[in-house]
Parts: structure tokens; C-alpha cells; sequence
């Protein structure tokens, strides 16, 4: 047990801020507002230059264009980012989640393939695994590939894709033998959204926007080279990247919610409870020392789960504690920023009274969606049952 | 950096598991709680020989100069066997203090005697108005005599002596001085003892200043919620067992999600309880700019998560969680007599309020 940080993590602490100190782009605050669909071309200049400084994707090994970095040098890169609020980098899914899958399962051809462009932003990466019959039970999906010569043909549907819009390429998740158990039955395909046959639609959600999409695959013809790890091995493909997904996103977002507490304990000071300040009405101190305790514990859960993972290897099934944990933590405190701003909490980005443009309004109905993305919290505590407590699988 | 337990201290851990597993089961913790003391000489000297009575305490009194995190790693398998008996008075609370405030030739006079198991010792704190705040104490001694009285002293009646916070300054009281009455008070945890503690004109010895009493108390409530954890711990695995077991419909009843959930709940809490306290612990070694921050913040959580975890547990148990027999509800009297000792989760959350909302302490992040 020693928290504080090594010669070594200090070094690549040092590095990274001199990076920032030099190349941080000054015009962000100017881009920040519009829509992603404007500002996405500002997003792929920024990772490229992160890549070029060899930031883009910290964790990967150094021969994929990473720095082998720890989990711990990890945090500190969210961290730091967080702190000089950098922009995001355009190809989110690529690098967090699909890279680190193609290192994993991919052939050498592959890698050469689609890893330098995963970090230049060249290729922006999408992520096909949900279907409109296929959400907790992933496994079940329909979307099926027939092999054709030396060609899968693809046909179905997939729905709630991040970036499906933008995408130029999506690790999709077919069934390749329809006679066999169902997760035995399933292969993973990396798919050029060229491809004739490829359909992208916007699926517009409560907040009103349209991050997500649904895809389309009408006779889809996909390279045989192009299934990523053994055919019919696709489960165990997919969980390897839900596994990225979970395990690792908590320390993304703790500075941000970091910051979204310190920023409400500000706003405690101006607006009114109780016949005075928020900050001096007893409940509502409660409320936010209890979130911010739990912001707190976040952190110390996510540095706990990372010494695990350096001992074991892998990121295993406790990552859905994270999930559990940082999901339903995020509505709370949306919930105590409401009850502090009462009846300006519901007004919008657009409304001249809104409190901070419209970010509290808006996270208010985003995080509903925290509990349902990246697997539902009831699948995360059906996770945790079976494969962390040894219960019988209840599904 | 690194989250975890170092060799030796996984040796630590697994080494108490099994000393508490094999001299104080079930069986015989039932047996000391149905005494009036619940406490054992011949257990008493057994901990001693494992040189936990001088745990964190430097070698020159006899200790053995672990520290605060390796405290809390025995007080979790402590609360998991739940230990009955002064050991957290004596040690852990009365150490502390003694520690804290108390001059080289005090240390030698009360905590040496501590280290080597020859004396039980505990803290009178809370008065009437049952607060934990320091500013809520009353009592003062005038002339080396105090008069009044003391509430929820654990385990004040196996105590040679008597250490207690009064507004002037910390004192010693010897178990045998005139004017001091112990009585009883009947309370849901059986394992651990509680007292009101009257003082008539009773004679006492300074030892110190309350200056530097925060830190001891917050070794104190930090290793509490150490305890708690361990209790945690205990009632998720009995709970797991029961789960996979206990057979309705013709199927364990863990594969019913409504309990499975539960399971899964339980496990959260008690992790992220454990996250807590062990941070804490880190911090008050390394004596971290937010130790105060990070011990109200383990003990904030832990008193809510130790209540919640044992709701759950009795619940999954059915009828016989409800039952004498089963030794659920003992760990359950035992969360909350903790839950209100140095503080309610209220009492942290307004401490951390406090810091964070008013001065601003943040955490040390990657100190």
C-alpha cells in the first residue's frame, strides 16, 4: 500500500504537463458549445497532434504507438486532461475500446491494417453490438454473416451506435452458425462503412439529440480477412472489449465529476434554501458532502480495482462494480443539482436564466441513459451474482 | 503508486483471520458476550502474545510500531470474528489518546503497561448530550478533582483506569479512586460493554491538552469503521452461502435475481467501504493534508453501509436470519452500536461539509 506517485509516474506526470503547456489548443472554449457534428473536424486535429506527441493512446503498448502506460499513468493522463479541460479526442471508441481489442485478438496484418489509423483519427471506429431484440441478452443477436467464397455476406440490424454517423469503420458482432448454442455461434467482423449495403439513420434520444444511431446491413460484403480472432470465437471477442469499456472508464470520469462537485459546491453559495444560502442549509450540506464522499470512494474503488488488475493481469468482473458505482452516482448528483436550483434546474441551453448554459438541464436527462449504456445496472449486479459471488446464473 | 496489501501485510491479515478464527469462534464469543465484562483473561493474554496490545505503538513502550493501515487490517478481522471484550478500548482508543497527548514519562506509566496486555484502559468522551463534538464537553476538573458524569464508556467496568476528556484537558482516573461509580447501561450490542461513568469530587492525573485529541480520535473512528468492514465482509460470505444453499421452488434461491441483486449490492458496499477505510488508514500514516476528510469519509459510509449490508443479509436469510441462533443479528447490534460511536454518518457528513464546503480541503488526489 503506497499512494504516492513513483520517480517514474511523476516523470510522465512532468511530460505530459510540459506537452499540454505547449500544445493545448487556446480555442477550445470558442468550439466547445457547437454542435459535435461541427466540431468534430476540431476533434480529429486535436488527436492527431496528440499523436504526433505520442498522447493519443497512452496505454497501448510502445511497438502499437502507446506508451505501455500503468494503469496508474493512466489516471493521471485523465486526470491532467481534465484539469487543463482539453478537448475529447474524436475517435473515442477506437482507441479506448476497439484498438485495444485489435492488439488483443487481430493478426499482424490487421494491426499494421487499422491501428495507425485508429491514432491518427484518420478512421473513425464504431461499435456495432446491440440490436433491437439483442440489449442485456447481447448473445441472442440476429444480424447474420453467410459465407460467401471468400466473403461474408452481412444482413440485419444494430441499434444505439456511438459515432455511427461519423463512422468509418465498426466492429460488428454477427451470428456465423445459427445452429449453434448462442454464444457459440458468433463472430466478430470489422466492417468498412463504405460497403454498399451499409445504412446509417440517426436515432434521436430524450435529450433531443442524436448521438446514437441505427445501422442498416442489406447484402453486406465483407472480406473473410477481416473477422477479428477465430470465427464463431465472437463472444469471447466482444466480452473483451465490454471489459475495456467497464473496467477503465471510471478514471475517465472521475475528474469530471470532480469538477461537476466542485463547481455545485460554488453554486451553493448563490442560490437560496431554506431562507439561506444552500451552502449554510443543513440538508443541503449533507447532500453534497455525501456526493462528494462518494465521488471520493469512486476513486479510491477505481485505484483499488486497477492494483488488482496489474496483479491479475486482465480486467475482470469487478469493473461492473465501476459501472454500478459511477452510473447511478452520477444521477444522484444530478438530482442534488436540481433540488438546489429548484425551478431554473428544467430550463435549456437556449434560455437566458439557465443555469450554467443548460449543462445541469441537460445531464439531468442524459444520465438516465448512464444506467442503461454500457450494460444495464441490473445485468452489472447479475454480473456481479454469477461470476464475482458464485451464484447460480439466473438467466 | 499501489492500491493494495503489501507481502506483509497480506501476512498480517490472513495471520489474525486465523488467530481470531481459532481462539475466539462463534462459540465462545456467545459464551463472553452472556457475561457481564465480556472479557477473557486468557484471551486477553493470547492477544497479547500476537503482539496486537502494542500494535501501532513504538517499540521503546513495548510495541511493535506497525502502522495506522496495518491497524486497520486487524481491526477488520477483528470485526469479522466480532471480537467481544476492551481490545479496541484498551488499544485502539485508550493507546491512542494516551499516545497522542500524553508526555514520555505518562507513556511509560500507562501506555507501556497497555503493550505488554497487563492493564484494560478506556476513554470517557460523550456526556448526556451524547455528542461526539469536542466542543460539547462539559465536564472540567477544578483542582485534580472532577464531578459528573460520562455516558456510553465502553468496557469501563474491566478498566484499571479511566482516561477522560474534559474541557480543561485529558486526564487519567484510576478504576479504584473514590468517588467514581460505574453502572451498566443495557444496550443492543452485547459484545462490547457500555457504561455511565459518576464522578464525585473524584481525584484525578493530567496528562494533557485536548490539542492534539483530534487525531486520536480519528485513529479511533477510522479503525471503527475498519471493524465494520470486517462485520461486512462476514455477513456478505454468511449471506452468499445461505443463498446458494437454501433451496424453494426447487432452486437455490440466489438464482432468484431479487435475491441475487441483493448479493450483488452487499458486495458493492462492502468494497467500497473497504476502498474507504483503507485510504483512511493510508493517509493518517502519512499524516495526508485530507486524513480528516478521508477518516469521515470512510466512517460516514461504513456506519450507512454496515446498517444496509445487514438489512440486506437478514433479509436473503428469511427466517433464520430472524432467528437467536444464527449470528447475523449480533453482527447487526454491533454495526449499529458503531454507527453512533464517534459520530452518526450525519455528524461526517456535516465534518466533511465543513471542510470541503467551507475551507475548501480537497482531496490530496495523487498526493
Amino acid at each position: 500500500m503506497d499512494l504516492k506517485l513513483s520517480l517514474e509516474e511523476l516523470q510522465f506526470r512532468d511530460e505530459l504537463r510540459a506537452w499540454l503547456g505547449a500544445n493545448l489548443p487556446r480555442d477550445w472554449g470558442e468550439w466547445r458549445e457547437k454542435p459535435i457534428e461541427e466540431s468534430f473536424s476540431y476533434l480529429r486535429a486535436w488527436q492527431r497532434k496528440l499523436h504526433e506527441g505520442r498522447w493519443a493512446a497512452v496505454s497501448w503498448p510502445k511497438e502499437y504507438g502507446g506508451r505501455s502506460a500503468t494503469l496508474t499513468q493512466q489516471a493521471i493522463f485523465w486526470e491532467e486532461m481534465a484539469q487543463v479541460e482539453a478537448p475529447p479526442m474524436a475517435n473515442t471508441l477506437g482507441l479506448g475500446l476497439i484498438g485495444p481489442t485489435i492488439i488483443a485478438h487481430g493478426t499482424e496484418a490487421q494491426k499494421k491494417r487499422f491501428i495507425p489509423k485508429i491514432l491518427s483519427a484518420e478512421e473513425i471506429w464504431c461499435q456495432g453490438f446491440s440490436e433491437p431484440n439483442a440489449g442485456s441478452d447481447l448473445a441472442s443477436l440476429q444480424t447474420e454473416a453467410r459465407l460467401d467464397g471468400d466473403h461474408y455476406v452481412v444482413n440485419g440490424q444494430k441499434v444505439w451506435t456511438s459515432f455511427g454517423w461519423v463512422g468509418d469503420w465498426c466492429e460488428l458482432v454477427v451470428r456465423t452458425d445459427p445452429n449453434a448454442p448462442k454464444h457459440k455461434g458468433l463472430t466478430v467482423l470489422l466492417i468498412d462503412m463504405r460497403s454498399p449495403g451499409v445504412e446509417v439513420r440517426p436515432l434521436r434520444q430524450m435529450t433531443g439529440e442524436s448521438e446514437f444511431n441505427e445501422m442498416f446491413f442489406h447484402d453486406v460484403r465483407v472480406p473473410a480477412e477481416n473477422v477479428l480472432g477465430a470465427v464463431n470465437d465472437g463472444w469471447n471477442v466482444a466480452v473483451s472489449t465490454l471489459m475495456y469499456e467497464r473496467g477503465s472508464f471510471g478514471a475517465r470520469l472521475h475528474p469530471l465529476f470532480k469538477r461537476n462537485i466542485s463547481r455545485l459546491i460554488e453554486l451553493s453559495r448563490k442560490f437560496h434554501k431554506n431562507g439561506h444560502a444552500a451552502a449554510q442549509d443543513p440538508l443541503s450540506r449533507q447532500k453534497l458532502a455525501q456526493c462528494y464522499a462518494e465521488i471520493e470512494i469512486m476513486r479510491l474503488n477505481q485505484l483499488r480495482a486497477f492494483s488488482r488488475i496489474t496483479a491479475t493481469g486482465a480486467p475482470g468482473p469487478e469493473g461492473s462494480i465501476q459501472k454500478i458505482f459511477w452510473s447511478e452516482l452520477n444521477q444522484r448528483l444530478q438530482q442534488i443539482a436540481q433540488e438546489m436550483f429548484g425551478a431554473y434546474g428544467q430550463l435549456l441551453g437556449g434560455d437566458s436564466h439557465a443555469v450554467d448554459k443548460g449543462i445541469w438541464s441537460y445531464g439531468y436527462l442524459r444520465t438516465r441513459g448512464n444506467t442503461i449504456e454500457a450494460g444495464t445496472s441490473e445485468v452489472q449486479r447479475s454480473i456481479i451474482g454469477h461470476f464475482v459471488l458464485g451464484l447460480p446464473k439466473s438467466y | 503508486m499501489e492500491f493494495g496489501l503489501s507481502e506483509s501485510q497480506e501476512f498480517l491479515k490472513d495471520s489474525a483471520r486465523e488467530f481470531f478464527a481459532g481462539e475466539c469462534p462463534s462459540a465462545e464469543m456467545r459464551r463472553l458476550m452472556e457475561t457481564d465484562t465480556a472479557y477473557d483473561a486468557a484471551l486477553w493474554s493470547k492477544i497479547t502474545e500476537q503482539g496486537y496490545t502494542g500494535v501501532i505503538f513504538p517499540e521503546a513502550y513495548g510495541g511493535v510500531g506497525l502502522g495506522k493501515f496495518e491497524l486497520m487490517l486487524l481491526m477488520e478481522e477483528a470485526g469479522r470474528a466480532l471480537l467481544p471484550g476492551p481490545f479496541f478500548s484498551t488499544v485502539v482508543l485508550a493507546g491512542s489518546v494516551l499516545e497522542a497527548v500524553g508526555s514520555p514519562a505518562h507513556q511509560n506509566k500507562y501506555l507501556a503497561p497497555i503493550c505488554r496486555g497487563e492493564v484494560r484502559a478506556t476513554v470517557a468522551f460523550v456526556e448526556a448530550g451524547a455528542s461526539w463534538n469536542p466542543r460539547d464537553v462539559q465536564l472540567s476538573a477544578t483542582n485534580g478533582k472532577l464531578t459528573g458524569e460520562k455516558f456510553f464508556v465502553t468496557d469501563a467496568a474491566i478498566a484499571d483506569f479511566l482516561v477522560v476528556v474534559a474541557r480543561n484537558g485529558v486526564f487519567v482516573v484510576d478504576s479504584k479512586a473514590r468517588g467514581l461509580k460505574i453502572s451498566p447501561m443495557s444496550a443492543m450490542d452485547l459484545t462490547r460493554k457500555l457504561y455511565v461513568v459518576e464522578f464525585k469530587n473524584t481525584p484525578v492525573e493530567k496528562i494533557g491538552s485536548g490539542t492534539d485529541l483530534p487525531r486520536a480520535l480519528d485513529i479511533a473512528t477510522a479503525a471503527l469503521a475498519a471493524e465494520l468492514v470486517g462485520g461486512m465482509q462476514r455477513t456478505l460470505e454468511a449471506t452468499v452461502e445461505y443463498a446458494k444453499t437454501r433451496k424453494q421452488f426447487g432452486k437455490p434461491i440466489g438464482m432468484f435475481q431479487a435475491v441475487q441483486h441483493q448479493c450483488a449490492d452487499m458486495y458493492l458496499e462492502t468494497e467500497s467501504s473497504r476502498s474507504a477505510v483503507y485510504y483512511a488508514g493510508w493517509a493518517l500514516e502519512e499524516n495526508s493534508p485530507d486524513a480528516a476528510t478521508a477518516v469521515s469519509i470512510a466512517k460516514m459510509y461504513a456506519s450507512d453501509a454496515a446498517r444496509t449490508v445487514g438489512n440486506r443479509g437478514i433479509q436473503v436469510h428469511g427466517g433464520m436470519g430472524f432467528t437467536w441462533e444464527n449470528d447475523l443479528h449480533l453482527y447487526y447490534r454491533r454495526a449499529k452500536a458503531s454507527e453512533t460511536a464517534f459520530g452518526d454518518a450525519t455528524f461526517h457528513r456535516e465534518r466533511i461539509a465543513r471542510l470541503v464546503v467551507d475551507e475548501g480541503v480537497v482531496s490530496a488526489k495523487h498526493a
